[in-house]
Order: C-alpha cells, then sequence, then structure tokens
C-alpha cells in the first residue's frame, strides 16, 4: 500500500467546467441510473485533467454531483496512484515507469537524468514546469524503458533521447509520442518476419463465408476447412 | 518459415498498427464476417464451440472460457441483467498485448464482446481499461462509436441482439486486475477483491450475474467460431490448444509482441522471432516467463521449453499471461526481485493483513539481500513467510508476491549466499572492532 494525503495547501473553491460537466454526464450516462457512483474514477480523472491535480474542494463537488457520501470519493482519490493530490508540472509531468522489464533495459539511468534535470521525485521543479515521479508497470514492456508524459507515452528511451524530450516541452513543443528509435508499436524493430502474406490484407477475408460446424451439420469436432 | 504459425493462421492480423485500424480494415481482414450467421446459431451453440476449441482464459489463470461462460445463468430474470465485463486493466509487468488489440485491432474486440455477451444473454458489457492507456482508450471509444454507427451494435441492430458496450476506466491500480476487484472499482469504490463465494456467475456487478474475461480471450472468439472450433483446436499441445500473443522483453536483441502457437518451444520463440538473447544464446541466465508473478526458471530447463500451461506449470512457474521476461547473465537477479517485491508492496490493496503487512516485510528484507547486507540465516526466515502469505489471503495478490521469492531461491539461493558472504568478508563482525584493533 501506499500512503496517501491530501495536500496541506488547498484552494478555497471549485467549478466544474462547462466542458468537464458535459463529458461527466457523459459519463455518468453509461452506468443505470441509480448505479451514478460508478462514474466517480472517471470524473475524478476529469476534474484532474481541468485542474492539473485533485483538490478538497473538487472531491467535495463531486461528491454532490453524484450523490456519494464525501469519505467514499476521499476513499477512492487517496486509494488510486494516478491521481495526483498535489500540484504537478505544468508543461510536463513525467511518469517513468521502474518497474523491473524497464528496469532490466535501463530505467535506472533515465532516473538519474531526470533527477538531475528537474529534481528530486515527487517535487516541482524550481520554476513549477517540471516534475516526475517513479510508478510502476505502465505496460508497454516490450518498449521499454518508457515513460508517459501528460498522459502519452514515451517509449524505447535513452538518457539522450529523454534529455531531448524534455528539451523539446522546456521549448513549449509537443514532442510526438510513441517510439524514440523508429519503431511503429511493439513490432521487432527493422525485422518484422510476421504478418507479411499480402493475402491477409487483400480484401479475401472479407467476401462472404460459410460458418463452419453450423448446428444443422454433425456436431463432430473434425477440423473444419479453411474458409476461402 | 519463422516460427510455427503461418500468416493465414493469425487472429490479430493487425498486431503492428501497420494497417488501419477502423471499421472499414478491419472489415476488410475478415472481422464482422457472418457475425449473424453465428448469433443466429444460439447460445449453446457458441459455448459449445468454444469449449470445443479448448481455448484457456488469456488472462493469467488459465480456466477453461467456453466453461466460464456456461456458468453464468441460462436466463435473465427480471430486474437482475446479465453483464460481461472485460478485463482490459493490464497491469502485470511484462504483459503488454491488450494494448495492442485495444489499439490495432479493437473491432475484434468489440465483435468478441458482442458474441460473448450473446452467449451469456446479456444486453451490456464494459470494458474496464487502465487509467493509463489514454491513447488506447481514444481509439477504442472511436472503435466503439463506429460500430455503433454501422448499427452492428446498440438496440436494433442488424446481428438481432440488443447491446450495449460501455468503455470504463481505472486509474492505476494492478489489484483491480483481480476480477472481484474490478467489479468493485467499476462500482465506484476502492479495488479490494470480495470474497468468493458467491462467484460473480451468481452476483457480480451491481449485485447481477456477471463474467469478467480477458481482452485476449474475448477478441479471440468471433474468429475461432468462423473458423471452426477445430482449427483453434489445432495448434499447441492437447490442453493447451490455440494461437497465443507472446510478450517478450528484457533481454533480447529484438523485444517484441508476437501471435503465436502455443507450445511453441521457448527457444524457437526467442531465437525466430526476438532476434535471440542478447550475446547468445550461451548468454541466458533465467526466465520469467508468464508475467511477474510467476517463478523464474533457469537457463538450463529452457533448453528443451514448451511455452504452455501445463509444461511450464511442471516447471513449478506458470504460463500466466505469456509475458516473457528475458533476463541474461549480466542481470543482477537479487536486485530484479527486489524491485517486483517493491511492485508488490505498492499494490496491495492493505485488506488481508498477510499481503498488507508481509508484501512490506519481505521487500524491507529482500533489499537488503541485495545488498548482502542481510543474516544468512534470514535465506529460510523469508522463504518461511512467503509461505505464511502465499494463500491466506483473500485474492492471489498475496501467493503473486511470494511466489517470484520462492523462485529466485529455489534456482539461485547460492547467488544470494555468495552476496551476503562477501558483503561481510573483510568487515567488522563487531561495531567498533576496527577501531579497537588499530589502537
Amino acid at each position: 500500500m501506499s500512503v496517501r494525503r491530501l495536500a496541506k495547501d488547498q484552494p478555497a473553491s471549485f467549478e466544474f467546467s462547462a466542458e468537464t460537466l458535459k463529458t461527466a454526464q457523459w459519463w455518468i450516462a453509461k452506468y443505470p441510473a441509480e448505479r451514478r457512483q460508478s462514474a466517480v474514477i472517471p470524473i475524478l480523472w476529469l476534474v484532474q485533467k481541468q485542474e492539473g491535480w485533485v483538490c478538497e474542494p473538487a472531491i467535495r463537488a463531486i461528491a454532490d454531483l453524484l450523490g456519494m457520501p464525501v469519505i467514499r470519493v476521499l476513499e477512492v482519490v487517496t486509494f488510486y496512484t494516478m491521481f495526483q493530490l498535489e500540484p504537478v508540472g505544468q508543461v510536463a509531468f513525467v511518469q517513468l515507469c521502474g518497474t523491473t522489464p524497464c528496469m532490466l533495459c535501463g530505467a535506472n539511468d533515465l532516473k538519474k537524468v531526470l533527477h538531475d534535470r528537474i529534481g528530486p521525485k515527487n517535487h516541482l521543479s524550481a520554476d513549477g514546469k517540471f516534475s516526475w515521479e517513479e510508478v510502476e508497470c505502465l505496460g508497454a514492456c516490450s518498449n521499454a524503458p518508457m515513460a508517459a508524459i501528460n498522459d502519452y507515452y514515451y517509449e524505447d528511451l535513452t538518457p539522450e533521447s529523454l534529455g531531448q524530450i524534455l528539451d523539446e516541452f522546456a521549448a513549449g513543443k509537443q514532442p510526438k509520442p510513441g517510439s524514440r528509435i523508429g519503431r511503429g508499436a511493439s513490432e521487432p524493430k527493422g525485422a518484422i518476419k510476421t504478418l507479411l502474406d499480402p493475402k491477409l490484407y487483400d480484401g479475401s477475408a472479407g467476401k462472404k463465408i460459410k460458418i463452419p460446424n453450423l448446428p444443422e451439420k454433425p456436431k463432430a469436432a473434425k477440423t473444419a476447412e479453411t474458409p476461402a | 518459415m519463422v516460427g510455427i504459425l503461418q500468416d493465414k493462421d493469425r487472429i490479430f492480423t493487425n498486431l503492428y498498427g501497420l494497417q488501419d485500424w477502423g471499421l472499414e480494415g478491419a472489415k476488410k481482414r475478415g472481422c464482422w464476417n457472418g457475425t449473424k450467421d453465428m448469433l443466429d446459431a444460439g447460445p449453446a451453440w457458441i459455448i459449445d464451440n468454444i469449449k470445443n476449441s479448448g481455448l484457456r482464459g488469456r488472462g493469467g489463470a488459465g480456466f477453461g472460457t467456453g466453461l466460464k461462460w456456461s456458468f453464468m445463468p441460462k436466463e435473465a430474470k427480471p430486474g437482475r441483467p446479465h453483464y460481461l465485463v472485460v478485463n482490459a486493466d493490464e497491469s502485470e509487468p511484462g504483459t503488454c498485448k491488450d494494448r495492442e488489440i485495444m489499439r490495432h485491432d479493437p473491432h475484434l474486440l468489440i465483435e468478441g464482446c458482442l458474441i460473448a455477451s450473446f452467449a451469456m444473454q446479456a444486453h451490456a458489457c464494459y470494458i474496464y481499461i487502465r487509467g493509463e492507456y489514454v491513447r488506447e482508450r481514444e481509439v477504442l471509444e472511436a472503435a466503439i462509436k463506429q460500430a455503433y454507427e454501422a448499427r452492428l451494435i446498440g438496440k436494433n441492430n442488424v446481428n438481432g441482439w440488443d447491446f450495449d458496450l460501455y468503455v470504463h476506466h481505472g486509474a492505476g491500480a494492478y489489484i483491480c486486475g483481480e476480477e472481484t476487484a474490478l467489479l468493485e472499482s467499476l462500482e465506484g469504490k476502492k479495488g479490494q477483491p470480495r470474497l468468493k463465494p458467491p462467484f460473480p456467475a451468481g452476483a457480480g456487478l451491481y449485485g447481477c450475474p456477471t463474467t469478467v474475461n480477458n481482452v485476449e480471450s474475448i477478441a479471440v472468439a468471433g474468429t475461432i467460431l468462423r473458423r471452426g472450433a477445430g482449427w483453434f483446436a489445432g495448434f499447441g499441445r492437447p490442453n493447451n490448444t490455440g494461437t497465443k500473443l507472446f510478450c517478450v522483453s528484457g533481454h533480447v536483441n529484438l523485444p517484441c509482441n508476437v501471435e503465436e502457437a502455443m507450445s511453441i518451444p521457448f527457444r524457437q520463440l526467442i531465437e525466430d522471432h526476438c532476434g535471440g538473447v542478447r550475446g547468445g544464446w550461451e548468454n541466458l541466465k533465467a526466465v520469467i516467463p508468464g508475467g511477474s508473478s510467476v517463478p523464474m526458471i533457469p537457463a538450463e530447463q529452457c533448453e528443451d521449453l514448451f511455452m504452455d500451461f501445463d509444461a511450464l506449470r511442471e516447471l513449478k512457474s506458470g504460463l500466466g499471461t505469456a509475458a516473457v521476461i528475458v533476463m541474461d547473465k549480466d542481470t543482477d537477479l537479487v536486485r530484479a526481485i527486489a524491485r517486483l517485491s517493491y511492485f508488490y508492496k505498492h499494490e496491495s490493496c492493505g485488506q488481508c493483513t498477510p499481503c498488507r503487512e508481509g508484501t512490506g516485510w519481505m521487500w524491507r528484507v529482500m533489499e537488503r539481500m541485495a545488498t548482502g547486507e542481510a543474516d544468512m540465516k534470514e535465506i529460510d526466515t523469508l522463504l518461511d513467510v512467503t509461505t505464511q502469505v502465499e494463500g491466506h489471503t483473500i485474492c492471489a495478490l498475496g501467493d503473486a508476491a511470494a511466489w517470484p521469492i520462492q523462485g529466485l531461491f529455489r534456482h539461485f539461493r547460492h547467488e544470494v549466499e555468495d552476496r551476503i558472504t562477501s558483503y561481510r568478508a573483510g568487515k567488522p563482525h563487531v561495531a567498533g572492532a576496527t577501531l579497537i584493533a588499530a589502537e
């Protein structure tokens, strides 16, 4: 478990923006009417997108919106580690994956880069523009080491390429997410040996087929012929 | 030919995202083909065929998917609707397959949701995607919108089964990958696992009959029915059939995701698809074959290893999610496992005492093992504690925290012992002894 508490300095009030409220209603509509509480995580997330972090007045506002006790929202917000309970870097908030698959591929070197460039983890940089934290597995292990910066994944990082990404953010640019060594996704770099058969993509698979083993046929588990 | 599986038999034909993920592209690749015919054949036919295909759940436990579906009540009672919940909270370290399905082949998943929901007489399905997958969620939402617009799903759709599909997201809790914790989270609560029984098929989401399945298990359903249970059952060894997405990470030359036949020999998987182990096959030290929760196996057991549920269980490990973490001879195994111990300490939900206290305790001892400053007799104490955490918690996170440590000591105990010995060597055994000796 991780111990998480609300920030000491809290703003006096919180207002949903019109857009947040509209999206919140869209979320609420996904669940049965008497189960509005289900929307609490997505709505906390929207609030975090709006404010950059989750403050105490916002927690009360969400409890009102969903008709649930404040303590239940507080429980949720302190349980789930994606909710930031303190302000984070406004230009770039780096969440570096430090779990074993990334660690094996050099995440510790990246930590040093972040430490040197931004400062200690979980603290805002001096200008308030940057902050970073170490997070647990982000589920992009074939593209390790990686970091999520402002929601999007930057993969196959090296200390140099991470430094470049930080430079770009500092210069006001939005670096393109994805692999930094030229991979499109999680394919073997420069050596794709599968999924090359042109027949997969020429539309022949989309032609009308007869589903095998349909009920009127004998249901023996014979090997079905591949439909043409 | 590379590997065992031929291109024509791959289910995830857009695994690498080189083609259009949208509805048009997906249809061209065979998705949504004949879906109505499958639904017309009835729920029992679908469940029978999934059973015959031998599909075992792809989320880690390897429970028969068709059998799981058959546990649901046959008819929905008034006021107790059925639900399908898709577990897309992919957070097991090493695992990165569902992500590729959701961002590159989302229509296979959507089609699978419709088929599985119909088979279990559910009119609503929630896909619970982990909060960090923002891009994947955007693609999935867009794909669902396409499916609604094409009237493939929704009320009065062309497939003849009223069906609503919703995306829900989490917020960074590994434990929500456990099915009952996921349901709690979906209900807007802390993700703490529920006691079983009652099982979700009896009382799940909102107290209604629910089945929770992994993304991959659901996404393969359409293609299995389209090509026949026998086709799917033709790959792999008996009881371990089908094709499987393998996620290879760590010390290989070309880490990647790849769809292969189940029971592919480990060495062939690594050498054909992943460019071999960094520094050559001889440089292999150990492998975690199924995501961080399964015990590691040493290189000598990898020579003739089949990558399937049963072969790995015989080695006291497991296929899990088929997330292969390869470690070469430069790896500090103790440090690697200590980091996993930190992971479990961080992700314990805090509900059961053995896990809440035990994961932290095990992590602190593992950290000292990693530096060597632990005491030799602490090794046995640690192993004793792992057995006291294992099996004494509501969910399997306690087991998952214990197994990597047990795996390390089963095969590499000598490494830890050497480290402790060399740390001690040359150090005073009594505080201040050096000072006294120097006087």
